[in-house]
C-alpha cells in the first residue's frame, strides 16, 4: 500500500508541472491560428459590424493585450477555478462540461467495459485455436481493422446498419421529435457509436492477448497443469490467461491517447453531445476557454488513466508490490 | 490540427447525408400530432435579443416594441400604437399595451424595454448588433407604460429596429430565454434542438401548434431527406436540393423572394476597376438570367440595384438587360483597345483584375466562375481566387470580391455603412472606398428625414447614382426555398431578409392552423 501512496505522490508532482507545459502549447497554438475569434463571435455579422464594436469585443476578451499577460490572466483564473466563459456557446465552460461530460463518460466507459470482454474472449480464443483458419481470420481481421481510421469504420457502420439494413438510429442522442430523454431511446442510439469506439480500439488488445496466452501456453506451469489432468478450460482461463494478462495493464494506460481522440471522431460522427465533440466546435470556433478547459481535461484524463492501470499492476504483481515502481 | 479538424468536418457532412437516410424510415412513435418539428440550417449562438438573436423579429419566444407583418408593415406587438416622433425627430416615445406578462408571470413594463435596450448598447456586455442601435443616446421609463427613446441625430428607421425582443429586467439569459412571445422555452439540447411550447395565455392569442421543435441539421441533403421521411414537418432548403420535393403529395414548396443579394464589390481607387466604363461594361455583360437559370436553378431574380424589386423602396429605373455588344463599345470609347491575346488595354494597362469569393461558398464561386467568363467575352480578364475571409478583408482595397448583403426592412439598413464615405475602407463597411457626395447627401436625407415621401424620393435618387457609377455590379437576388408537409391556412410569404431561421416563412408559425 505505501508503494502505491508513494506512486501517487510522485505521480501528481509530474502531473502539475505538465499539466502547466500543456496550457502552455496550447496557448502558443491558439495565437498562431489563423482564425479571428472575433469574427467567429460575429458570424454573418462580421460583414456588417463597425470595426469600432470589433475592436471593444477583443478588448472586453483582453486579446489585445500582450500574449504573456493574456497567459498569465487565464492561468490565474484557472488555479482560482474559474474555467471562464465559452465564447461560442455563450455558457460557463464548468456547466458545458458539465452537461456533456456524463455522456461521454457513458459512451467511452461502455466502450472500454466492451473493448476488454470482447478482445479477451477473442484473444484467448485465437491463442487456443492458434493456426487454424478461425486464428488467422481474427489476426487479419484484427490488422485490418488497426489500419482502419476510426471515422471510417464509423461511416461504414452508418452504411450498413442504418442505411441498408436499418436496424439502428444513425446519430445523436434520441429520436428527432423526442422532447424528453427516454433511456430505452438512448440505448439504441448508443449501440453503434459504442460498438465502433469499442471494435477500432481493440485489434492491438486481441493480437496482445492472443501473442500473451500462446506465450504461457509453452510454459512449464501450463504443462504441469495439462499433466495433472486439469480441464483444457481451467488451463486456460485460471492458468493462462490470468498471467498473460499482467503486462496488459501497463499497455492499457499507455493506450488512453488513443481512446481520447478515438472517442473525438467517434462523438463528432455520431453526433453525440459529449465533450469531446465540443472539443472539435471549441477548435474550429477558436473558442479557447472551452478549447483549454477540454484540452487540460484531455491530459487529465490520460494521467490518470496512466496512474490506474500502474496501481492496478502494483496490486496485481505480488513482484512489483515488493519491488516497487519508480 | 486545421486539417483533420477540416477532414473531419467534411466527413460529418458525408455523414449525415448518409444518416439522413437511415433515420428516415424509424418514425416517431409516441403521438406526435401536437408536434411539429422544423428543421433548421444552423444553430442560434444565444438565445437572447440582448446579444444578436433574432433581432429583425421571428424570434418566437420574444414580442418587440413593434412587429413585422409579412408584407413588411410595421404593426403595434408590446406598443399599444405606433410611436410619437417628436418634431426635431429626435424623441421616439412607446406607450405599451396594458397587462402584458413575461411567460413566468411577471409583468412586463417600460423598465423592462428600458433594460434591454441599454443592456445592448453597453459595450461590456459584447452584443453583435450594438452599432445598428449607435443613434440611440439613451432610454427612459418615466413610467410604467412609457418608453422614452432620445436620439444622437435623427434616425427614421429607429422604429424599424424596435421588433428586437424585449427580455425581463436584470437577467442577461443567453440559454435558457424567458420571453412573452407565442412560445414560451422548454429546453435546448445543443447541437441537436430547441423545444417550445405555445404560451397558452399570448397577448394575440395561443398558437394552434402547441409544440415547437426546432433541430439543427446543417447538412442540406439530410434536411431534404429527413422532411421526405417525415422526420420534419417542414424545412428550409437550397433550391437544387428542393428541386425532388416539388409536386410531392402532401408537401407544399413556398419559394419566397428575398432581399438577400450577391454582387461584386469594386475597389474603386485602382486604375481598371476604378474606372467607370470598366464597370458599367461588365455590368452590360452579365447575364445574369443564366446565373439565375442555371446556378440557382431558378430560384432567385436578376439583380440590378440594393433595393429588393419585392420592397416598396425599388425604384424601377434600376433596371438592366445583357448586351455585350454595347459594352464592347463602351470599352472602344473609353480607350480600352482589345490586344492580340483578347485581353483590352489602355495606355499599356492591362483590362485584368482579380475576383475573391470565400473558397468555402460554392455559390459565390460559382457566380465568379460565370462573371469570369462573360468578361471574358468582351475583352476584360477577370482571375477568380477562393480566399478565406481574413484575407478578403485585408485586400477588399486592391481586389473586386463577391459579396452578399441586403435587407428588406428599411433602405437605410447596411447601404447607408456601405456607401456612405465616412465609412470608407472601414472593413467590410464600404469595402471598395466609393466617395461620391451626392450619395452621401442623398443617405443623410433619407436617414435623417421623418416624412415618408422625402424618404422614398432620397432613396430613389441614391438608388439611381449607384447604378449610374455602377459602384457594385449586382448579379442575383436569392430566393428562399421552404417545403411544408400538411396542410396548413395561415401561411404568408413575405419578403425574407438575409436571416432566414425562424426570420423567414416560419415568424408567423404561431399563426398557422391545420386546414380541416
Amino acid at each position: 500500500m505505501r508503494a502505491v501512496l508513494k506512486m501517487v505522490a510522485w505521480r501528481a508532482a509530474f502531473a502539475a508541472p505538465l499539466l502547466v507545459i500543456v496550457t502552455i502549447g496550447m496557448f502558443a497554438l491558439a495565437q498562431a491560428s489563423p482564425f479571428d475569434p472575433v469574427r467567429q463571435y460575429l458570424g454573418e455579422r462580421a460583414l456588417v459590424t463597425s470595426p469600432e464594436v470589433a475592436e471593444s469585443i477583443r478588448q472586453n476578451w483582453g486579446l489585445d493585450r500582450p500574449v504573456l499577460e493574456q497567459y498569465a490572466t487565464w492561468f490565474g483564473n484557472l488555479v482560482s477555478g474559474d474555467l471562464g466563459e465559452s465564447r461560442s456557446l455563450h455558457r460557463p465552460v464548468v456547466e458545458i462540461i458539465g452537461d456533456r461530460l456524463g455522456w461521454t463518460l457513458l459512451a467511452t466507459g461502455s466502450a472500454l467495459v466492451l473493448m476488454f470482454a470482447g478482445s479477451l474472449a477473442v484473444g484467448t480464443l485465437a491463442a487456443w485455436r492458434r493456426g487454424s483458419w478461425l486464428d488467422r481470420a481474427i489476426t487479419g481481421g484484427a490488422f485490418a481493422n488497426e489500419a482502419a481510421p476510426v471515422f471510417w469504420l464509423g461511416l461504414l457502420a452508418i452504411w450498413i446498419f442504418a442505411v441498408q439494413l436499418d436496424w439502428l438510429p444513425a446519430g445523436g442522442l434520441t429520436d428527432p421529435a423526442a422532447v424528453a430523454i427516454d433511456p430505452a431511446d438512448v440505448f439504441t442510439h448508443m449501440i453503434l457509436p459504442v460498438t465502433v469506439l469499442a471494435v477500432s480500439q481493440s485489434s492491438w488488445l486481441i493480437l496482445y492477448v492472443r501473442e500473451s496466452v500462446i506465450g504461457v501456453l509453452r510454459e512449464d506451469f501450463v504443462i504441469g497443469a495439462r499433466a495433472r489432468g486439469l480441464r483444457e478450460r481451467t488451463v486456460l482461463v485460471r492458468h493462462a490467461l490470468r498471467s498473460a494478462l499482467l503486462p496488459f495493464l501497463t499497455l492499457l494506460g499507455a493506450r488512453m491517447p488513443e481512446l481520447v481522440t478515438g472517442a473525438i471522431l467517434v462523438e463528432t460522427v455520431f453526433s453525440w453531445p459529449g465533450v469531446a465533440a465540443a472539443s472539435v466546435q471549441a477548435a474550429l470556433a477558436v473558442d479557447f476557454p472551452l478549447l483549454a478547459a477540454l484540452t487540460l481535461l484531455g491530459t487529465a484524463a490520460v494521467l490518470a488513466g496512466n496512474l490506474l492501470a500502474d496501481i492496478a499492476y502494483t496490486v496485481a504483481d505480488p513482484r512489483v508490490r515488493t519491488l516497487g515502481v519508480s | 490540427m486545421t486539417k483533420l479538424l477540416q477532414k473531419s468536418a467534411t466527413l460529418c457532412a458525408a455523414l449525415a447525408l448518409a444518416g439522413a437516410a437511415c433515420s428516415a424510415p424509424q418514425l416517431p412513435t409516441g403521438p406526435r400530432d401536437d408536434t411539429f418539428v422544423l428543421g433548421l440550417s444552423s444553430e442560434f449562438d444565444n438565445l437572447s435579443p440582448v446579444l444578436g438573436f433574432s433581432p429583425d423579429g421571428g424570434s418566437l419566444i420574444f414580442d418587440g416594441l413593434m412587429s413585422r407583418s409579412p408584407d413588411l408593415t410595421l404593426r403595434p406587438a408590446l406598443a399599444a400604437e405606433p410611436p410619437a416622433v417628436s418634431e426635431d425627430g429626435l424623441t421616439v416615445t412607446f406607450t405599451l399595451k396594458e397587462g402584458l406578462k413575461f411567460h413566468d408571470g411577471k409583468p412586463l413594463t417600460s423598465q423592462d424595454v428600458e433594460y434591454t435596450y441599454e443592456a445592448l448598447l453597453d459595450p461590456a456586455n459584447n452584443s453583435t448588433i450594438r452599432s445598428d442601435y449607435s443613434a440611440i443616446k439613451d432610454v427612459a421609463a418615466p413610467d410604467p407604460l412609457t418608453v422614452v427613446f432620445r436620439l444622437g441625430h435623427p434616425y427614421a428607421p429607429l422604429v424599424q429596429r424596435t421588433t428586437l425582443g424585449i427580455v425581463p429586467k436584470g437577467t442577461l439569459e443567453k440559454t435558457r430565454p424567458v420571453g412573452s412571445g407565442p412560445y414560451r422555452f422548454v429546453s435546448w439540447t445543443p447541437g441537436d434542438r430547441i423545444v417550445l411550447e405555445a404560451n397558452q395565455s399570448y397577448w394575440g392569442g395561443a398558437p394552434a401548434i402547441s409544440r415547437l421543435v426546432l433541430a439543427f441539421a446543417p447538412d442540406d441533403n439530410v434536411r431534404a431527406t429527413r422532411v421526405r421521411a417525415g422526420d420534419f414537418d417542414a424545412t428550409v432548403l437550397p433550391p437544387k436540393a428542393a428541386a425532388g420535393l416539388r409536386g410531392q403529395p402532401g408537401m407544399t414548396v413556398y419559394d419566397v423572394p428575398s432581399a438577400d443579394y450577391r454582387a461584386i464589390m469594386y475597389p474603386m481607387t485602382r486604375p481598371v476597376t476604378g474606372d467607370p466604363a470598366i464597370r458599367r461594361a461588365l455590368g452590360l455583360a452579365l447575364d445574369r438570367q443564366a446565373m439565375v437559370d442555371t446556378i440557382l436553378a431558378g430560384a432567385g431574380v436578376p439583380a440590378y440595384g440594393p433595393i429588393s424589386p419585392d420592397t416598396r423602396w425599388y425604384e424601377p429605373e434600376v433596371a438592366g438587360a445583357t448586351d455585350p455588344a454595347a459594352a464592347g463599345r463602351l470599352l472602344d470609347e473609353a480607350g480600352w483597345t482589345m490586344g492580340p491575346d483578347g485581353v483590352r488595354a489602355r495606355n499599356g494597362t492591362e483590362a485584368r483584375f482579380t475576383l475573391m469569393y470565400p473558397a468555402g461558398d460554392s455559390l459565390r464561386k460559382e457566380l465568379a466562375l460565370a462573371a469570369a467568363s462573360d468578361a471574358k467575352k468582351i475583352g476584360l480578364l477577370v482571375e477568380p481566387a477562393g480566399l478565406d475571409w481574413d484575407t478578403i478583408e485585408a485586400r477588399l482595397g486592391q481586389d473586386a470580391a463577391v459579396m452578399g448583403f441586403g435587407s428588406p426592412y428599411d433602405p437605410d439598413y447596411v447601404n447607408y455603412e456601405l456607401f456612405h464615405s465616412d465609412f470608407k475602407g472601414r472593413g467590410f463597411l464600404n469595402p471598395g472606398r466609393y466617395d461620391n457626395p451626392e450619395a452621401d447627401r442623398l443617405l443623410e436625407q433619407g436617414r435623417a428625414s421623418g416624412d415618408q415621401a422625402e424618404r422614398e424620393r432620397a432613396y430613389a435618387g441614391f438608388q439611381k447614382v449607384i447604378r449610374n457609377d455602377e459602384v457594385f455590379s449586382y448579379l442575383v437576388f436569392l430566393k428562399h426555398v421552404y417545403v411544408v408537409r400538411g396542410e396548413y391556412d395561415g401561411i404568408v410569404p413575405g419578403v425574407d431578409g438575409h436571416d432566414h431561421a425562424t426570420g423567414g416563412l416560419f415568424a408567423g408559425i404561431h399563426t398557422w392552423k391545420p386546414a380541416a
